[in-house]
């Protein structure tokens, strides 16, 4: 990979070389594990399943659980409707999840299973639920998996009781990790507001570790709570790819109001989330809150000269390049390459919009997008940080060029899906690691006679 | 630590279809039920077709390899294994022909056709393996008409892989897939004669973490060459040299032996298994392979070399004993033949093995295996969590080896872990490889951190409790 783009100039315009995506099915696996008490179920054949969980083994150094229809050549030929039906039937029997959410792959949608019916046709326990997305592979990536499983959420269960609203919000964090979401929690728990989040992986894959073993972790939405998220006064969607889906249906389906926000990754990202909430319950922000903005400010000023009119490729999903991008922009760096596997016109508009607005020119810009494009734009003309997950480490050592590793999956380095990117903690973070990235990169380049103690 | 299961106690299997699958040794001589499909509904730590056929053939250092597929499968086996190379990297580049909706509709071939196209164009490979999924082989697109037509307009070798995830739930159909295409790269043109050599092949040798190139350093010092490895650091040349060996050293059995039948059958060449995981096993190895060559020399060179050996790790090994011995271990890998190596080695290290099992492992392996364990000892094929969860609990477990999907249920139950699949970082073979595997399973069988784990927190509870 360290010889990825070859010598001389090339035309790349068929298939992907060096991803930078992957497929649904492992997005709606995750997103699934944000529900307590589920057992993820992969319709599909073994492979699937067993790639999907040891990728988010590697991402959260955790257990992942999740079923598969276990596939082979006959549920291929004659259908998968059986091999689904055993596998409810097994899986209460074994593991007795609260719930099963099956997602389809590849080869369950090719062949055409229509899970629906076949969900009908299952026995299922008194008092548990299965619900199902379609997650083909080869549509999106794993973001649209993503959304399509918190979608399947609420057309499954969320329920409107009446026209009266209760008085608490719904939070869709997208695609982010357990660390994150425990963080929106705090943030909106602090603001002194009711809500219901669904998907939470915090408390799942997170989890302490108490010396007991759970199958099923204390973590999660519960079935109940996601039913509630129908009764609520409005939805924040964080990240359009992610959560939008899923807002919407809630608003057609329940009548809950819908506020599309960006991830609230960066000052201005987590303004809008708090200023959302503030708008709509009427809340004063509590002083924590103000004094972490305050010190996010101060952090800003102390480092500004570190980084600002740095030149930085940002790479990875759509709502965390977005966020991370407009953040960029706003601590003075210039982000030259912008890049997501997951296809979306929005994506470059809006990516172009920020820049334009931020009086940038000369930037590349493009969803679905491959590492192999990105790695030929830093080859033309590098740039000075990189930010994006682990799969970009082979350009920045082929380049020389500092990463910060951001964004899923990273899976060379440990306890970051702890350590929130989001809110005004999150800022605090990623300011340090990018001014370390940087201040790294001046010691190691210094001559004898440029070293020196302070900087 | 407290003992809590999410099964019943009594039950041996937690479902009644998977009984035969689990053995305890002593008690009963039945045969174990293995190499069928998994269970529907059930947690199967197995892989497919797909990732069979991919790890086998991924340490071919300067080929293309080319997915055609999803993006999925291409994305999830990217650099996948800690094959190293001597030279090119051009093997850790993933290229995939990223099927969209269309492509599933109306075919992928012309898709297909066009990025070997653009492939050749840019790297100019000596050689492209195209690696059929679930959907292109689901979809009927003819790759091997495509590689065909593409190998005559290129002048260059571009064979398919036939490992559509969905044939069956078994690596091992994935490793012939990958063993034909081994065979169809070497065969040799017509009329050409292949000169024999003294040299060996190596095969099942992936050269994990570069335990293949420690393994040379032991044969050159005896006199003996490797040819080429299967497929560790190899590249096309040199598989293309492959008949010309004197003998064929068989390691991963579950993936080679195939190949292996299959050159002596062809190229007259013999084969003989080998093994070099611990230090017995890496000695008795090197004795066999010196025998073939029934030359004093070349015999006496190995047995200076084992002596030299084992003498300088003994007392290293020793070390690590001491604090092992008495330390209860379980074993679940992939393979067969690794996991009655690893069993040796950890007796070797004072420990007792309390649960031995694999993904893929047949029904011989499964009785060569019965047979060196101590009575009592559970074995189980294509274990789900639920079952190693219980296990590991009820056996008292120290230790349990394995690989990544196993290693947080280990420390979810206050387990230490080794991991000896594709994820290890220092090479497990060998002389100096065992002192490595000793001090890894020391490492975290003795580490300080369990005894935070026992600690209570302050307030006397343990958070979540
Ligand atoms: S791309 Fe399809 S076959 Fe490949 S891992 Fe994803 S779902 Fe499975």
């Amino acid at each position: 990979m360290l010889e990825c783009v070859p010598e001389g100039k090339i035309e790349h315009t068929t298939g992907k070389i060096n991803p930078a995506k992957t497929c649904q099915p492992i997005g709606a696996m995750y997103a699934s594990l944000g529900i307590h008490g589920c057992l993820p179920h992969s319709h599909g054949s073994q492979g699937c399943c067993a790639y999907h969980r040891m990728h988010l083994t590697r991402h959260f150094r955790d257990q992942v659980l999740a079923s598969s229809s276990s596939f082979t050549e006959g549920a291929s030929v004659f259908g998968g409707a059986s091999n689904l039906k055993t596998s409810i039937k097994n899986i209460f029997k074994i593991y007795n999840p609260d719930i099963i959410a099956i997602h389809t792959t590849c080869l369950s949608e090719t062949i055409g299973d229509d899970v629906p019916n076949i969900i009908k046709q299952s026995e299922i326990p008194e008092g548990k639920v299965v619900i199902h997305t379609n997650t083909p592979s080869y549509v999106g990536s794993h973001i649209t998996g993503f959304s399509n499983m918190c979608k399947s959420m609420v057309a499954y269960l969320a329920e409107a009781q009446g026209e009266t609203k209760k008085e608490q919000v719904n939070v869709l964090p997208g695609f982010v990790n357990p660390g994150d979401m425990r963080e929106i929690r705090r943030i909106v728990t602090a603001l002194g507001i009711k809500l219901v989040m669904f998907p939470d992986t915090s408390g799942v894959l997170d989890a302490p570790l108490t010396s007991k073993y759970q199958m099923f972790p204390e973590g999660g939405a519960t079935v109940a709570e996601i039913r509630d998220s129908g009764n609520s006064e409005v939805t924040l969607a964080l990240g359009a790819f992610a959560s939008n889906a899923a807002a919407d249906l809630l608003q057609e389906k329940c009548g809950v109001t819908g506020i599309p926000l960006k991830l609230p990754i960066g000052l201005k990202a987590t303004d809008d989330f708090i200023m959302a909430l503030k708008d709509w319950f009427g809340v004063e922000i509590p002083k924590e809150i103000a004094i972490e903005r305050g010190q996010v400010i101060d952090t800003l000023i102390d480092t500004h000269f570190h980084y600002q009119g740095k030149t930085v490729a940002v790479f990875g999903d759509p709502d965390h390049v977005i966020a991370m991008t407009e953040f960029a922009i706003t601590m003075g760096m210039v982000p030259k390459y912008v890049l997501t596997g997951t296809p979306g016109k929005e994506f470059e508009a809006t990516i172009t919009k920020m820049l334009g607005d931020a009086g940038i020119t000369g930037s590349k810009v493009k969803a679905e997008g491959d590492l192999f494009e990105l790695h030929e734009w830093i080859r033309e003309e590098k740039v000075d940080l990189m930010i994006g997950t682990t799969y970009g480490k082979y350009i920045a050592r082929k380049e020389d060029i500092p990463l910060v590793r951001f964004g899923f999956p990273i899976l060379d380095r440990a306890v970051h899906p702890l350590m929130p990117v989001v809110g005004y903690r999150g800022c605090l973070r990623l300011i340090e690691q990018i001014s370390n990235a940087l201040l790294e990169r001046r010691d190691r380049d210094a001559l004898d006679e440029d070293f020196e103690l302070v900087l | 630590m407290e003992e809590s299961c999410t099964l019943s106690r009594a039950a041996t299997a937690c479902i009644a279809e998977r009984q035969d699958s689990i053995l305890t040794t002593g008690k009963s001589r039945s045969r174990i039920h293995c190499t069928t499909d998994s269970l529907a509904g059930s947690v199967s730590q197995r892989a497919c077709v797909f990732c069979g056929a991919r790890v086998v053939l991924n340490p071919v250092t300067d080929a293309v390899h080319l997915v055609h597929g999803p993006i999925g499968c291409a994305t999830y086996t990217m650099d996948i294994r800690g094959s190293l190379s001597s030279g090119s990297e051009l093997f850790r580049t993933s290229f995939s022909t990223d099927m969209k909706e269309k492509d599933v509709i109306f075919g992928g071939e012309k898709k297909l056709a066009a990025c070997i196209d653009e492939i050749v164009e840019k790297y100019h490979p000596p050689a492209i393996f195209v690696y059929a999924t679930c959907v292109s082989g689901m979809i009927g697109d003819d790759i091997i008409a495509v590689c065909k037509a593409a190998s005559a307009r290129h002048n260059t070798e571009v064979i398919p892989v036939e490992s559509s995830g969905f044939i069956s739930g078994n690596k091992v159909v994935g490793y012939r897939a990958a063993a034909e295409a081994l065979l169809t790269l070497i065969r040799p043109k017509e009329g050409e004669i292949v000169e024999k050599t003294r040299k060996v092949n190596f095969l099942g040798e992936y050269n994990l973490a570069g335990e293949m190139w420690l393994t040379r350093r032991y044969l050159a010092e005896m006199g003996i060459e490797i040819n080429v490895a299967f497929t560790g650091d190899s590249t096309v040349a040199a598989l293309k040299r492959a008949p010309s060996a004197c003998l064929n050293l068989v390691q991963c059995t579950g993936s080679m032996h195939w190949v292996a039948t299959n050159l002596e059958r062809s190229f007259g060449t013999p084969y003989m298994d080998v093994n070099f995981f611990g230090p017995e096993n890496t000695a008795e190895s090197l004795r066999k392979i010196a025998a073939f060559y029934e030359d004093p020399a070349i015999s006496a060179r190995a047995e200076a070399l084992i002596a030299r050996e084992m003498s300088r790790i003994r007392p290293e090994i020793e070390k690590y004993r001491s604090k092992l011995r008495g330390k209860r271990a379980a074993i679940y890998l992939g393979g067969a033949y690794k996991a009655i190596a690893i069993i040796r080695q950890l007796r070797g290290l004072g420990m007792e093995i309390v649960l031995s099992g694999t993904q893929t492992g047949n029904a011989d392996e499964y009785e060569n295996m019965s047979r060196i364990l101590s009575e009592g000892t559970i074995i189980i094929d294509d274990a789900n969590p639920a079952e190693l969860e219980k296990f590991l609990i009820e056996k008292h477990v120290d230790v349990m080896i394995g690989g990544v999907k196993e290693r947080f249920l280990a420390y979810k139950l206050g387990i230490g872990f080794v991991d000896h699949n594709h994820d290890r970082k220092d090479g497990l073979a060998g002389f100096d490889g065992a002192v490595r595997f000793a001090r890894e399973v020391y490492v975290t069988t003795c580490s300080p951190v369990w005894k935070s784990l026992r600690t209570p927190a302050p307030g006397g509870t343990i958070h979540g409790q």
